[in-house]
């Protein structure tokens, strides 16, 4: 059948199931906008271009499927890589698509050009610059396939707008002929061997589970392995709410901002197995330290990770739940003796109530404890996102954060982009004064499409995190992080129509965030929070 | 340690950059890396030299395997492969001392390319230490200009990397 790559384009996103796309218009990606209004695929406009990639990123966490998100050229593109950097880092699965000048006058630095694919050329795991119209069928078809296998990321299609109307024969092929690119999903059965033997020689074996157990979708399949074996838990911030803060083998997130009790598993463990977890500065400080007294078992889909961080024992390529199933088929007489006791730390609000500020530890301890049992959690970056972590306790729930770039802004568009991928499910944000306002745009974008998000601002006044930095390193000179001009939050989303409070005592907390769960759409609460409030 | 990493990749666009890229960005260094089509007209041969750690050489390859570009790579074996780098060499060269160069323009089984009153162009295409020494050896004659190409190289024998 002919039609125009625009229209062909359209096809290929419903082909691949699409029912949702981020994005933002402009001149050099109208054809494709016109042919996306005549579909079903339902477009959510953002108000700056980040937030589609970062929206598409949240929707991509929930489904574990590569997300969509669109802008046109030039400008357009460049507000896309922060998000695309984000999810990257991450390895989130998106397909970028982005307009480009007619190819006739690419490289002569015409109005809205920029070397889209170039720019992005260390944060894709793949990019195209189409010049050929008839190949946008297979190009579609490899990008979805690139994004979503193997360690998964984004993929960017930089498509000038003349490709865009011209006519091509469509079909849209069945499979993907990529003779460069074939991951290894299977575990090599020898290294399988070889880590069933350690383990069997192991006293206090830990699991370190990361973000790489969610792309894999083998939570449940490591929660099975881990109570089989009695092996002990522990994750990463990325690899957060993996297993149920109430399963007993879970002893918390390790890390500079993770739980003590985490951490002193990793140093008494006498076997560790990293699944699907890449060994970041901020998780494992010092990876020297813990290989040398420590047996590293890594499991992880990307060849690369393997010894770029750590030195590792034995190395198992594949893709995590395999590996898992395949480990509990070959475990039956493997079961360990409870080595570490207590087994799970119970995190306490550790501060006193002041009066005047709320405790932020005490506001996500109530949240927990009142939200559904199955809620995503959305963190922004700084303290709020520690307080956060630390206190995430939702027997079912989803943690999300920008766990490798640490990008402010991240939380609300990530949060209304989990919530369009799984509207059944409570989603709430926590974030800072200082990273709610580098996103505020997308009230609108709630308000317009009436996504029920739930936020909470930990209102310091303060960029709280380096303020700390500053205090503890800097001798006390804080510098840049007084955030002066902060606007009334509560009018601020009352002028879009979203109900707000604000709450400066944590007696109030309780009934607010009660009224903020059932309030029908979006909601703001704020929570004034001691500009001194430490991290820890 | 010098190591020698042949590479086929896809002959299209943008590639040479991907690669060239993710050696910068990951802070490698290049000793030399030289591209041209092979048999297989979709297809590129890149040899690159890096110098460096066993840990870096590794990091290397698995980096560059990633890039879907990439379609077989292989680590070259120092005592198992035919190296070979083109370099011409322009040197000053007068009547006095025309027979002299000439001399180890010979010696060196390089070729003269071109000559001139005042200057003389030669080719050596040998293995790369080699061309350091014939840079030596011209230069009390003063060289006006060098270009290398690169080294490129095979396995020797029946070892062969194909797509
Ligand atoms: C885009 C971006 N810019 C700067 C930083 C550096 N940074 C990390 S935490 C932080 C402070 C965040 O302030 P706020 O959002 O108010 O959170 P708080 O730490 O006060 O809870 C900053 C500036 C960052 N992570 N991301
Ligand atoms: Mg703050």
């Amino acid at each position: 059948m002919k039609m125009t790559v625009a229209q062909a384009m359209v096809r290929c996103l419903e082909a691949e199931g699409i029912s949702v796309v981020f994005g933002l218009p402009g001149a050099a990606i109208c054809p494709f906008y016109d042919a996306l209004s005549r579909s079903s695929i339902r477009h959510i406009l953002v108000r700056q271009e980040q937030n589609a990639a970062h929206a598409a990123s949240g929707y991509a966490r929930i489904t574990n499927k590569p997300a969509v998100c669109i802008a046109t050229s030039g400008p357009g593109a460049l507000n896309l890589i922060t998000g695309i950097a984000t999810a990257y880092m991450d390895s989130i699965p998106l397909i970028v698509i982005t307009g480009q000048v007619v190819r006739e006058l690419l490289g002569r630095d015409v109005f809205q050009e920029a070397d889209i694919t170039g720019s992005c050329e260390p944060f894709v795991k793949h990019s195209y610059l189409v010049k050929d119209a008839a190949s946008i069928p297979r190009i579609m078809k490899e990008a979805f396939h690139i994004a979503s296998t193997g360690r998964k990321g984004p993929v960017l299609i930089d498509i000038p707008f003349d490709v865009q109307k011209e006519t091509i024969p469509f079909s849209y092929p069945e499979q993907v002929q990529i003779r460069s690119y074939k991951p290894n999903t299977i575990g090599h059965p020898g290294q399988i061997k070889r880590v069933i033997t350690a383990l069997s020689k192991a006293k206090r074996p830990l699991i370190c589970a990361g973000g790489g157990v969610f792309s894999a979708d083998a939570q449940n399949s490591l929660v099975v392995f881990s109570n089989k074996t009695n092996i002990p838990i522990v994750t990463t911030m990325m690899g957060l709410s993996a297993v149920s803060p109430n399963d007993p083998h879970n002893l918390g997130m390790i890390g500079m901002h993770g739980c003590a009790g985490a951490n002193r598993a990793m140093n008494s463990a006498d076997i560790i197995m990293l699944i699907g977890a890449r060994v970041g500065d901020r998780a494992i400080m010092s990876p020297m330290g813990l290989a040398q007294n420590t047996s590293i078992i890594h499991i992880d889909i990307d060849p690369a990770e393997i010894g770029k961080n750590i030195e590792t024992d034995i190395p198992l390529v594949g893709d995590a739940k395999n590996i898992l199933e395949e480990l509990c088929e070959k475990s039956e007489k493997l079961h360990f003796e409870s080595w570490y006791e207590p087994l799970r730390t119970k995190t306490h609000s550790s501060y006193p109530p002041y009066a005047g500020y709320i405790r932020p530890q005490y506001v996500i301890e109530t949240l927990c404890a009142h939200c559904a049992p199955d809620a995503i959690l959305c963190a922004d970056v700084g303290q709020n996102q520690i307080w956060a972590a630390r206190g995430f306790n939702i027997p079912n729930g989803r943690f999300l954060t920008s766990g490798g770039m640490g990008t402010m802004g991240y939380s609300i568009p990530a949060a209304y982009g989990a919530k369009l991928a799984a509207p059944d499910r409570q989603v709430i944000v926590v974030c800072g004064d200082g990273s709610f306002q580098m996103q505020m745009m997308e009230l609108a974008t709630l308000c317009a499409n009436n996504i029920p998000v739930k936020i909470i601002i930990m209102n310091n006044g303060r960029l709280g995190m380096v303020r700390e930095l500053q205090d503890n390193q800097y001798g006390g000179n804080k510098t840049a992080v007084f955030l002066d001009g902060n606007p009334n939050f509560v009018a601020l989303a009352q002028s879009y129509g979203i109900p707000s409070v604000c709450v400066q005592t944590d007696t109030d907390v309780a009934s607010a965030i009660d009224t903020m769960l059932s309030a029908d759409g979006p909601y703001l609460l704020e929570c004034t929070v001691s500009p001194s409030e430490p991290t820890l | 340690m010098k190591y020698t990493i042949s590479i086929l990749v896809e002959n299209h666009a943008g590639v040479l950059s991907r690669i060239s890229g993710l050696f910068s960005r990951r802070g490698f260094n290049i000793d030399s890396l030289a591209v041209g089509v092979t048999d297989d007209p979709q297809i590129s041969r890149i040899t690159i030299v890096v110098n460096g750690s066993e840990y870096m050489v590794e990091q290397v390859e698995k980096q560059l395997n990633k890039l879907i570009d990439v379609i077989r790579l292989r680590r070259l074996k120092q005592n198992e492969t035919v190296s070979r780098e083109l370099m011409l060499v322009k040197v000053s060269c007068t009547v006095q001392t025309r027979s002299q160069i000439i001399d180890i323009v010979r010696v060196m089984d390089a070729k003269v390319c071109d000559i001139s009153k005042t200057t003389l162009t030669a080719e050596l295409c040998a293995e790369t230490d080699q061309l350091k020494l014939f840079c030596d050896l011209l230069e009390p004659y003063h060289i006006l200009e060098v270009v290398r190409t690169g080294t490129v190289a095979l396995a020797k024998g029946d070892d062969v990397v194909t797509a």
